[in-house]
């Protein structure tokens, strides 16, 4: 009999907790994070900020029993009897399936956000981006390069990568040595990661790898990268910043100072030239010594010597840096032939000639 | 029956005399206490090494080092406490005390491995700390590679010390497996041994099966450093990605080391101090179990954007997932154990009490990091390092504290001033709130974490935790000194001061050497208070 109004009067409680939390956590999701400017950075804080209320809402129920419990049954005497509960299986079922229908529901909807964030859409503006202790640096295909500045005060100012406005803007990323071609041991290329807070994206930067994000600014503004992976002393110091602006501001920066510069497709190729891979490989699909160029880039599956292989830049700079790790199916014998160029090219002729490749469709 | 033995005034204590009867001693509470005393000193160090951090966070830019030494500062806070205070803390401590007795055991299986075990903690934390005289390790407690890779011999001494520490870890760990197994009393079935023999139980399984692999990656890590090996340097072929699989393979388990003992702690504490039957003995018992088992497969959730394929990192989440729901047993049975009971708040309950707060947040906000997407903004900023801070401090040092004060009767026969303990528990807490939640939203911001300088921008936050950071060290002082004011003029505890159920409560305080007189017979479940 008694139970029941104390039944509707928790219900009712949990009711407005749970609407409170409903208001705060919208509240607090633009407070606490940064201003999202993508539509995933958007879709990010949408179940940030579901968590929020759920959270919230478990919570208030545990340590809201726990407190009312404590106040409730507090010690009286020494000798107070207690109830001689051990176990409910119907009440032990529901508090371990409704968890887990509510974990199933949010790593689904996180899953989908995960899929849209890596994949990338088609037509994306790619950028080359490099990192070292602790600078980034960023190369456009037009052949534009873009390094930290030094301001009026000779302190150094994070180098700045400006991006259109409304377009999806891919970036492809390694790590490479603090000098270029250095020999020295201890200078070797170390992890990064690439953080722009305001599109809600993230990757590592990995040495001997290609690694890849994208992002699409909505709104004009300037936005902090952040180095996210621990690279030393100057780690905190590894900043940089997207600028996003608008396609006809991005077109005249790209084609003002430094625009002038060789493209890097037209760099590639004179590297095919001048570095004699024109002599085995053709770029119209004629056989020759090696394979060719023509129609190999973004191959699913391309045949190798005992099995399969994406091309994908990684896969080229392993052919050009140590050409015998895969052979193309079919080419068995030619097996050694291809001088190995590890040492020989440096980091940006390789960007260069995978730029070129990607151009032989 | 309870008091025998005391009549004559011998315990374990006096059993032997002399700094040596100590250091040679195969007795394992005393092995207990020698671990009590070696964990409180690396405590001290990590907190000291905590308090760096934070007052150099103070303000943005140069406040009290340069960006080297603070590298350094942060390594060694992470490793100390990792490796040298949180595995071993309630384990190898409070375990080693706690578990035979509880068991109704005089020792456990291996007393001399059990010695062993602590000279081989002993070793590894000299030879790790060696690296301070190299001019110290600057990797982070993860020594991730390649940048970790740099032939240096402070590198070299802490891997190694890592290595050796680790064994320490392994030798308890198959010692509490085989204790568990054969030594129990008679009647004193696997459904009736208490829930904190339980949690040292799941974890030694841990223990044994997964500190092997950190063993082996530490010693390739070593043998990189010393003989240019490339395992893990992409220029001679290795691969810097295997290391963190490697790494995370054993620990994420690690991380259960740490918790999943605590959890064993905090059942009997809210049994004893609600003087109830515990609620769901075997969802409780069992879910250690299940924790244990799913631990294994988890540790991608460490590497959502390391470069891992998508469908991995989406594999990792969903198994991330499922760790939630054993523990959200726990709590809810914890929680419903109080219902109906008769609560005493004495300290250690509020220690109790403050860890199922504190690890509630730790828990909500771990679901937030196994969400993939949520997780790819978080990666790597201050919310990750609010999140294991309110797990391994809110929850496991809670859990330790709670367990001091607790057994400490037993353990030495006297009371700690439980107003004093509570004092310190109000700073602990509310210092740990002070301290760590800001840091949720500095990380929600975007704030990294290892960071030596931030934007100014994120100041006045970094400023209220390192208020926080200091409110916890004042906690942590007065909970020192409550010990030892407890240890020189506690007063005479009795055998059961708490009015506890399990067998450590039927025999002397101090225990005699020999922990029972008469080897109790077993004939119902831990917790009957009826």
């Amino acid at each position: 009999m008694k139970l029941m109004p104390r039944f509707m009067t928790g219900l009712a409680a949990v009711a407005l907790a749970a609407a409170v939390s409903v208001a705060g956590a919208n509240a607090m999701a633009s407070t606490f994070m940064p201003p999202a400017v993508t539509t995933i950075a958007t879709e990010v804080d949408s179940i940030y900020a579901f968590l929020l209320i759920t959270s919230l809402i478990a919570f208030i129920m545990l340590i809201g029993g726990m407190c009312y419990f404590v106040w409730k049954y507090q010690r009286r005497s020494k000798t107070d009897k207690t109830a001689y509960i051990t176990h409910n299986h119907a009440l032990e079922f529901l508090w371990s399936f409704i968890p887990f229908l509510i974990f199933m529901f949010v790593f689904v909807w996180g899953w989908k956000v995960y899929h849209d964030m890596r994949t990338v859409p088609e037509g994306a503006l790619e950028i080359h981006v490099m990192a070292k202790k602790w600078d980034w640096r960023f190369l456009y295909k037009s052949g534009k390069e873009v390094l930290p500045g030094i301001d009026a005060n000779g302190q150094k100012t994070p180098a700045m990568m400006v991006v259109p406005v409304g377009r999806p803007v891919k970036l492809i990323m390694a790590s490479e040595k603090i000098t270029a071609g250095s020999t020295d041991p201890l200078d070797r290329p170390v992890l990064h990661s690439f953080f722009l807070p305001a599109a809600r994206v993230k990757q590592d930067v990995v040495p001997g790898r290609f690694t890849t994000l994208w992002f699409n600014i909505q709104k004009p503004g300037d936005y902090w990268v952040f180095c996210t992976e621990f690279c030393g002393g100057g780690h905190s110091a590894m900043k940089a910043v997207v600028r996003a602006v608008p396609i006809e501001e991005f077109e005249g920066w790209l084609g003002g100072e430094g625009g002038g510069a060789l493209s890097l497709v037209d760099k590639g190729r004179e590297l095919y030239a001048s570095k004699a891979c024109i002599g085995c490989h053709s770029a119209n699909g004629t056989p020759s010594v090696g394979p060719t160029f023509k129609g190999l880039w973004g191959q699913k599956a391309h045949k190798i010597e005992g099995g399969v292989v994406d091309v994908n830049e990684d896969y080229i700079q392993e052919s050009i840096l140590n050409p015998n790790a895969k052979i193309a199916a079919g080419f068995a014998a030619q097996k050694g032939v291809m001088p190995v160029f590890a040492g020989q090219l440096q980091e940006d002729e390789i960007k260069a000639l995978i730029e070129f490749i990607k151009t032989l469709k | 029956m309870a008091s025998t033995g005391a009549h004559d005034g011998h315990n374990y204590i006096n059993h032997e005399k002399g700094l040596w009867s100590w250091l040679s001693t195969l007795d394992h509470k005393r092995i207990g206490i020698l671990y009590f005393i070696t964990v409180m000193i690396f405590f001290l160090i990590g907190g000291l090494f905590a308090l760096a951090i934070r007052t150099e966070l103070w303000s943005s830019g140069e406040t009290i080092m340069k960006a080297e030494t603070y590298s350094r500062v942060m390594t060694y806070h992470g490793a100390v406490m990792v490796f040298l205070v949180i595995i071993p803390g309630i384990p190898a401590f409070l375990g080693n005390f706690f578990l035979p007795m509880q068991i109704g055991a005089k020792d456990v299986a291996f007393p001399r491995l059990n010695l062993l075990s602590w000279y081989c903690l002993l070793l590894g934390a000299g030879v790790a700390l060696l690296s301070l005289a190299y001019g110290g390790a600057d990797t982070g407690w993860t020594f991730y590679t390649p940048y970790s890779i740099k032939h240096a011999p402070a590198v070299i001494c802490m891997t190694m010390g890592v290595f050796i520490a680790g064994f320490s870890s392994i030798l308890t760990g198959l010692n509490f497996v085989v204790t568990t197994h054969k030594l129990r009393a008679p009647g004193m079935t696997m459904l009736r041994i208490p829930l904190f023999v339980w949690a040292l139980y799941s974890t030694a399984i841990i223990q044994v099966l997964a500190t092997p692999v950190l063993a082996i990656t530490v010693l390739l890590l070593a043998a990189e450093n010393v003989f240019g090996i490339g395992f893990f340097d992409p220029a001679l072929g290795g691969d810097p990605v295997l290391f963190q699989h490697f790494f995370w393979f054993y620990s994420h388990p690690a991380v259960y080391i740490m918790i999943l003992p605590a959890f064993g702690v905090i059942s009997e504490l809210i049994a004893t101090f609600s003087r109830k039957t515990i609620f769901g003995y075997t969802a409780i018992a069992y879910s250690s179990l299940a924790i244990a088992a799913v631990s294994f497969f988890v540790w991608g959730h460490h590497m959502f954007v390391s470069g891992q394929s998508e469908i991995a990192g989406v594999v990792f989440s969903f198994l991330t997932m499922l760790v939630g729901v054993p523990t959200a047993i726990k709590l809810f049975n914890w929680i419903a154990t109080l219902y109906k009971g008769s609560i005493n708040l004495s300290a250690p309950m509020l220690y109790a009490l403050g860890f199922m707060f504190l690890f509630t947040i730790g828990g909500v906000t771990g679901i937030f990091l196994a969400t993939v997407a949520v997780d790819v903004h978080f990666h790597d900023t201050y919310f990750v390092v609010a999140h294991f801070h309110y797990v391994m401090v809110g929850g496991t040092l809670m859990a330790i504290m709670g367990g001091i004060f607790y057994w400490f009767p037993k353990m030495f026969g006297k009371l700690c001033k439980d107003s004093w303990a509570r004092w310190s528990f109000f700073f602990v807490f509310v210092g740990f709130n002070v301290t760590f939640y800001p840091q949720f939203v500095l990380g929600s911001l975007g704030m990294p974490r290892r960071y030596f300088d931030y934007l100014p921008e994120y100041e006045p936050l970094n400023k209220i935790s390192t208020v926080g950071a200091y409110m916890i060290g004042i906690g942590f002082v007065i909970g020192l000194i409550t010990i030892i004011h407890g240890l020189r003029k506690g007063k005479i505890a009795g055998p059961n001061p708490w009015g506890g159920s399990t067998l450590e409560w039927t025999t002397a305080s101090p225990p005699p050497h020999e922990n029972f007189l008469v080897t109790p017979i077993v004939t119902a479940g831990p917790y009957e208070h009826r």
